[in-house]
């Protein structure tokens, strides 16, 4: 038992073997990502390859085959007319295109921040024991289970100007003299959907921010009444820090969703100025109006543009996560 | 210097009953140790006196005063928990400062609270630190640090050092003795599964098992006249021999009980015959385990290392005085007179 084996590896031959084995896993590795790396590529590297280069040439939707590279003409050209007049086209110069993008970032904006604060408030009165919890956390979650587009199609009904039930409420209750054209009006079109897209997402967030405050060590809370804290003090110097973790990749996950709205806008109010989203506008051009080259330099916008406010928004958190010594 | 005292205390979850009719009675500036299984109840007397569970039925007083319903941070209690329970966002002066912020303190008094725990604690160059940048036993320091400031008048400790290695658990197990004599003033509870701790700690040791009080006394009577069977196996490391069958019926109990260190061990005569089995040499002492034909398997503490090979055969001979003779439900039946 003492006595040491014979036959006892030297060193070199070791390293050899470990640095073998390593190469081994790395390349097993390789082989188990490859399906995915593949497939990525095929449905999603190459299609935004292709909207790229279709982004700078004349393509149309019946040419795709003939088109010809014209270099940046479908984002910023200047015509000049000869008679020392002239003028700027293309998409950076279109403020159709420039009035999508705020509706864009303005539904984003305020969507995700009701929702947030909704959910949160949900998420909070979730995470208490009552009789029946199960029953509610299930029915909160039913908006969210409904697809998109029959939800859509149910709230466009219910705000219709003449037969929508939300009118006849309003007006039964007083609080309208008329029948408001919610969707159709400019002024309540965004409103409209902006209500509609928070009633449906905010059991997403209810769920995620509900799944970050169970992640809270019980005990933090015990401490803290051991230390007479009061709900509201305990909530934003505890509670809040806690789950600021969950609730921001909640909030990314929320705003990339949101940024590409699509769905709820086209079934809801199309064709409006007053609520004409980025997704829209890039599907207008692409099929519509078979500009399909215009369409492609949109959508290529439109992929920067949300890459740019991701980034940026994980770049923010992060230094505030980290950067939290005060 | 803060009594504590429960009276007919119970605590049930919905139908089960975990504590029955718990009466206890500290004195001020006592260190008490609860020491039983888990699931005996200890941590939850713990924390019915913290006031984090609510007393289902009985009274709790403390200094006189009875607490049953007033909220845990107006009993005057600090708890130091098995987890620790630090805010991790906060540094640990921020971790420290925050109750004492919501007692309302002058910033001032904050500031020299927490130095003097620091200090004591030696903690102080860790102030700035987040807790995940402190090893466990520094975050132990800490939660310590934490509940001295409040100044409370009776101190909880709930399994404070299950979470450290062994080294660390010895050395924090001293500090806080050490903590003890210096916070004289303090009544201390703490709870442990471990009976070393217990032993080493406690001025008074409470037994508990399965949600009864076995029996309360000083380490040594726990020792040497325990109440019944179970104190009598859960004091004392290794456990106590717990010998049945004709042996026990030879002195009109159930079992037969006596301690690896109350069994002589000879080579040539002694009472029961046996064989060495298996021995664990832990250099200040050996424990030999003898195969006996009359009394079955018996440890046996030998001084040192004294050298003793497996498969010998040998006599061993309790100590008479120090049997304890049970009956079959557990109860100690009158000392046993001669083997």
């Amino acid at each position: 038992m003492s006595a040491i084996p014979e036959t006892s590896m030297p060193t070199a031959p070791v390293t050899a073997r470990t640095s073998r084995l390593s190469r081994e896993r790395i390349r097993s590795a390789w082989l188990f990502l490859a399906p995915m790396l593949i497939v990525l590529a095929g449905v999603a590297l190459y299609p935004l390859y292709r909207t790229i280069w279709f982004s700078f040439t004349d393509a149309s939707l019946d040419l795709l085959g003939e088109a010809r590279f014209i270099g940046w003409r479908n984002y910023l050209e200047y015509v000049d007319y000869g008679n020392g007049d002239g003028e700027w086209f293309g998409l950076l110069a279109d403020p159709r295109w420039w009035r999508s993008v705020w509706n864009t970032v303005w539904f984003a904006l305020v969507s995700v921040s009701l929702e947030t604060a909704f959910g949160l408030v949900i998420a909070l009165v979730l995470h208490k024991k009552f009789p029946g919890r199960v029953w509610v956390q299930a029915a909160v979650l039913i908006p969210w289970a409904i697809p998109t587009i029959v939800s859509a199609r149910m709230w466009a009904w219910m705000l219709h100007d003449q037969f929508g039930i939300v009118n006849d409420m309003l007006q039964r209750l007083g609080l309208i003299d008329a029948p408001v054209a919610w969707t159709a009006s400019p002024e309540t079109a965004m409103i409209a959907v902006i209500m509609v897209d928070v009633w449906k997402t905010t059991p997403f967030m209810a769920l995620l921010i509900l799944a970050g405050l169970q992640m809270v060590p019980k005990d933090m809370y015990e401490a803290a009444r051991l230390d007479g804290v009061p709900p509201i003090r305990l909530f934003r110097k505890v509670t809040l820090p806690l789950i600021m973790p969950a609730l921001l990749v909640a909030i990314v996950f929320r705003a990339l969703d949101a940024l590409r709205v699509f769905d709820i806008v086209y079934v809801m109010t199309p064709n409006t100025d007053a609520t004409r989203t980025m997704s829209v506008y890039a599907r207008e051009n692409l099929f519509d109006f078979d500009r399909f080259a215009y369409g492609s330099a949109a959508s290529t916008l439109l992929f920067f543009i949300i890459a740019l406010i991701t980034i940026g928004f994980i770049y923010a958190t992060r230094m505030n996560l980290e950067g939290d010594e005060r | 210097m803060a009594s504590v005292e429960l009276k007919n205390v119970c605590k049930s979850f919905g139908s089960v009953e975990v504590l029955r009719d718990v009466n206890l009675s500290l004195e001020g500036g006592e260190f008490v140790v609860f020491v039983g299984p888990s699931g005996c109840g200890k941590s939850t007397l713990l924390r019915l006196i913290a006031g984090l569970e609510d007393i289902t039925d009985g009274e709790l007083m403390i200094d006189g005063e009875r607490m049953n319903d007033v909220l845990p941070a107006k009993r005057g209690i600090s708890m130091v928990f098995q987890s620790y329970a630090l805010y991790p966002h906060m540094t640990v002066f921020e971790n420290m400062a925050f109750g004492l912020e919501q007692a309302k303190l002058s910033p001032d008094e904050i500031k020299a609270r927490i130095a003097q725990a620091a200090d004591m604690l030696q903690i102080s160059e860790y102030m700035e630190r987040k807790p995940r940048q402190l090893s466990g036993g520094q975050r132990q320091r800490v939660a310590i640090g934490r509940a001295i400031t409040r100044q409370p008048r009776v101190f909880l400790f709930d399994e404070p050092l299950s979470n450290l290695d062994a080294a660390l658990r010895v050395d924090t197990r001293l500090e806080i003795a050490a903590l003890h004599k210096r916070l004289a003033d303090t009544t201390m509870i703490y709870v442990t599964h471990d009976q070393v701790e217990a032993m080493t700690l406690a001025d008074r040791i409470v037994v508990l098992n399965a949600g009864n009080v076995e029996q309360v006394g000083t380490p040594l009577e726990l020792y040497a006249n325990p109440a019944s069977q179970f104190v009598a196996g859960f004091i004392g490391s290794p456990r106590m021999n717990f010998i049945g069958g004709e042996v026990a019926a030879g002195h009109g109990a159930a079992t037969f009980g006596i301690r690896p260190e109350h069994v002589d061990l000879s080579r040539d005569k002694g009472l029961w015959k046996g064989t060495v089995r298996l021995t664990e040499a832990l250099g200040s002492d050996t424990f030999a385990h003898v195969d006996t034909e009359t009394a079955g398997m018996v440890n046996v503490r030998l001084a040192g290392a004294e050298r003793i090979g497996e498969g010998e055969t040998v006599f061993l001979t309790p100590q008479t005085e120090a049997v304890h003779l049970f009956d079959d439900a557990g109860w100690p039946v009158r000392k046993a007179k001669a083997a």
